[in-house]
């Protein structure tokens, strides 16, 4: 097989999306707004996220615009700060963490393992109200005129100097947290209890493996900051003093406890990212996931690593010098897994049969920018070099790396991946590859400069800066535009090809995972029997072997 | 890799969940079993009460690191909290605690009555806790000990101004610095016992609910999940307050 494409389509004249599917079962909407199925919650989730992503994408472009010339001339200058805010705001908690789990993994994973449904629907449904009050909240707080702390409710700022909408904005997080809690919760007992007979721990697909570990770190982190938030709350409403240096409290304790859980939530942004990538990189080389046992683990590991690292974002906080050692090692002890996981994949791309179909394009960009993304977190992680780039566009540029060019790179390539198993149909190949490449392009134009404006002492969060740090921010900026153009195009033709994409039948990438052997889209139970599994996640041998025996089936 | 003969094409075997056979009413249907659906279900409860221990834990952090600081102004403060009714509410939960279990049992044995009774005893206990405790909320507010709200060192700059709590520890006075360091103790004290009295609101809730149902049969046809995971939540919640009253109680106190 040397063709350069492994997509197999049906017969385009006769084939037809199956009649009965989760989406025909029943209409209405409230069949939706109460559905239990978690397909529906999924779609349900990707329609919210993907409303939020543009409201998240239009206030990073007022931020770029603003940052075109020195002067602080578009917007005044604390009219900046709340803007900046909203935009970390909705991108992370709106955005970010629940990308990946909440839509994909909420529809894939009890397909991977072979089950009906999540361990708890009703859950389900409620994680996702959860999720629309914290995301109607925020609407509030942006309409009733923001909040400017930054997305780290910094006290004692957050609790004693500011006049704005801190109260809202925290309790929208707090009641987003708890979508983000029982998703993980239903990840964590769904994929402990609901497997279908045969499927292992270690036939579970990487994706299964990398949403557990995920989950383990919304469970136990995202109640800290649960409890970080009443507390400010508290603070700045009854004056409690936990955090009031006035009253003998300390503000340092509230960065202990926000980072305690913010920065295992980079694992839970990054980690289902890199489940995706593993079952992309596997179904485009037609190969195994070279080392799944080191893959799998080295999720487990990430998740456990990240629980002990969340000083190093206090290295300039005046904490104890022997701490920040401790902290920096256990910082780049994390890069291993990381590593482990790029290595394998290139391992896997080696001597595999690679086809360049969208979400290949979007995972090779992955592996790429989240490379540059994870590398540049280990300076961050050095003490010395830290204390000169944190606070500068360094911190800007290595976060959006990580998290723009990783996460949302690897959600690309999900949704394109899976589109054909969600919809039935296929997406436009051609305009979906210039798409990864335009943002592939507009990526490294709007956030490489910013490595060097980093470098140069740019600090972030201001709105005006000194004239010789022009050039590289217009070209930033101009890297925005294309960016946005290169998200803009997938929501237009992922629209248009809900109704005149191409019929894509069950398995158009000849994936192996047991999503793929059943109808697109699916039935409301998934599966009219429970499955029974007997060979291990990417054999691809298997495949062939099942196809032979349909063929003499249908030959006899 | 065995012979791939029935691969993914599914159990054809009786066992499956297919055709007729029957399962209880209470069974979802997305579960294979009902062993299965009870297994998953605790499973979840005893998850979430992990994040509960995650939730409290950055309270009890909090308290040990200023306890650590400023021990003297923990101990004065701890010496207006009222050891009566501290421990009458302690009575009070463990035995909510017990009625909690009976019903359980009751569930689990199918004994309707014994059941809503026990319920309804858990629910009496848990607002007499409620009660207790806003007797004890009423008691700092008239001393002015709300943080935030007008509040007062006085008891504690000048201990014999309260001589109620000075004939019983003869405190001796605190220095300003230190005594203001006491607000911060009921700054916690409010935040420990009003986030464990918030879940004992909605733990209250729950058991109206569980009584309703419980009146109507509900429980005590064999599904007993609901009201072993609320027993559950019940316990935690009670294990919550075992820590809480002796770090805000008791262990300053020296008689």
């Amino acid at each position: 097989m040397s063709s350069s494409t492994i997509v197999s389509l049906p017969d385009q004249s006769t084939a037809r999306i199956p009649k009965v599917n989760f989406i025909t079962k029943e209409n209405g909407l409230l069949s939706w707004l109460l559905t239990g199925d978690h397909k529906r919650i999924a779609m349900l989730y990707l329609a919210s996220i993907t409303f939020f992503f543009a409201i998240g994408g239009a206030l990073a472009g007022l931020i770029r615009l603003e940052l075109l010339t020195p002067q602080s001339d578009l917007m005044a200058t604390d009219t900046y700060n709340k803007v900046f805010t909203m935009h970390g705001v909705v991108m992370i908690f709106l955005f970010l963490v629940p990308s990946v789990p909440a839509t994909l993994g909420n529809f894939l994973i009890p397909l991977m393992i072979g089950a009906k449904d999540l361990a708890l629907p009703k859950i389900n449904l409620l994680s996702w109200y959860l999720y629309v009050a914290g995301g109607i909240l925020v609407l509030y707080t942006m309409a009733a005129g923001g909040v400017d702390t930054g997305w780290t409710f910094t006290t004692p700022l957050s609790t004693h100097y500011l006049n704005t909408n801190v109260l809202s904005t925290g309790i929208a997080i707090f009641i987003a947290g708890f979508s983000s809690i029982f998703t993980g919760l239903n990840f964590i007992v769904t994929i402990h209890k609901m497997r279908a007979p045969g499927m292992t721990w270690f036939r579970l697909p990487l994706f299964v493996w990398s949403h557990y570990a995920a989950s383990i770190l919304m469970v136990l982190g995202t109640p800290v900051l649960a409890i970080a938030l009443v507390l400010v709350i508290l603070e700045r409403t009854m004056g409690i003093g936990v955090f009031d240096a006035a009253k003998g409290g300390d503000p340092i304790l509230f960065q202990h406890l926000f980072w305690f859980y913010s920065h295992p939530a980079v694992y839970i942004m990054i980690l289902p990212g890199m489940g995706v990538i593993s079952e992309v990189i596997s179904t485009f080389s037609r190969k195994r996931v070279f080392g799944y046992t080191a893959v799998a683990f080295s999720s487990v590991a990430i998740a456990v690593f990240g629980f002990f690292v969340w000083e190093h974002h206090m290295f300039i906080m005046g904490v104890s010098s022997y701490s920040t050692l401790v902290f920096s090692l256990l910082t780049m002890l994390v890069a291993v897994p990381s590593a482990i996981k790029i290595f394998n994949w290139s391992f896997t791309l080696y001597k595999g049969s690679i086809t360049f179909e969208t979400p290949m394009l979007y995972a090779f960009g992955f592996m790429g920018l989240f490379t540059i993304g994870g590398l540049t977190g280990v300076f961050l992680g050095t003490t010395g070099t830290d204390i000169h780039l944190t606070e500068t566009y360094f911190i800007v540029a290595h976060f959006h790396f990580v998290m723009v060019g990783g996460m949302l790179m690897a959600f690309l390539s999900g949704i394109h991946f899976w589109w054909p198993k969600m919809t039935g149909r296929m997406y436009p190949e051609k305009i979906s590859q210039l798409a990864a490449l335009i943002t592939f392009i507009g990526f490294n134009f709007t956030f490489f400069p910013q490595f060097i404006l980093g470098t140069l002492g740019m600090p972030r969060r201001y709105a005006a800066y000194p004239a010789e740090f022009q050039v590289l921010n217009v070209f930033s900026t101009a890297g925005a535009t294309i960016l946005g153009v290169g998200y803009l195009l997938p929501i237009l033709y992922l629209t248009w090809s809900l109704r005149y994409g191409e019929i894509a039948g069950s398995n158009p990438w000849q994936a192996t995972g047991l999503e793929w052997q059943i109808q697109s889209p699916p039935l409301t139970e998934n599966f009219p029997e429970i499955p029974i599994v007997d060979h291990d996640a990417y054999d691809y041998d298997w495949l062939e072997r099942k196809h032979e025996r349909e063929r003499e089936v249908t030959s006899v | 890799m065995s012979d791939s003969t029935v691969a993914v094409s599914g159990a054809q075997a009786e066992g499956a969940h297919s055709g007729h056979h029957e399962h209880p009413p209470y069974q979802r249907h997305h579960f294979e079993t009902i062993e299965q659906q009870m297994d998953a279900t605790s499973f979840a409860m005893w998850l979430f009460l992990l994040t509960e221990i995650m939730f409290f834990g950055g309270l009890f952090t909090a308290y040990l690191i200023y306890r650590n600081w400023y021990y003297p102004a923990f101990v004065a403060g701890s010496h207006q909290l009222n050891i009566f009714w501290g421990t009458a509410n302690t009575a009070v939960l463990i035995t909510s605690s017990f009625t909690m279990a009976m019903g359980v049992w009751c569930a689990q044995t199918r004994r309707k009555g014994g059941l809503v009774l026990s319920l309804c005893l858990t629910l009496l206990l848990g607002l007499v806790f409620l009660g207790i405790k806003s007797i004890e909320y009423s008691e700092k507010i008239e001393k002015h000990h709300v943080p935030g709200f007008h509040y007062s060192l006085r008891s504690f700059t000048d201990p014999a101004s309260d001589p109620e709590i000075y004939d019983q520890y003869h405190d001796k006075p605190l220095a300003l610095d230190m005594a203001r360091h006491t607000e911060m103790y009921f700054g916690l004290y409010f935040a420990m016992t009003g986030m464990h009295a918030l879940h004992m609101i909605i733990g209250c809730a729950i058991l109206g609910y569980l009584i309703f149902r419980a009146q109507a049969g509900d429980y005590t046809t064999g599904h007993v999940t609901f009201v072993e995971n609320f027993g559950l939540y019940w316990h935690f919640v009670d294990i919550i307050w075992i820590f809480l009253f002796p770090l805000l109680y008791l262990i300053s106190r020296h008689g």
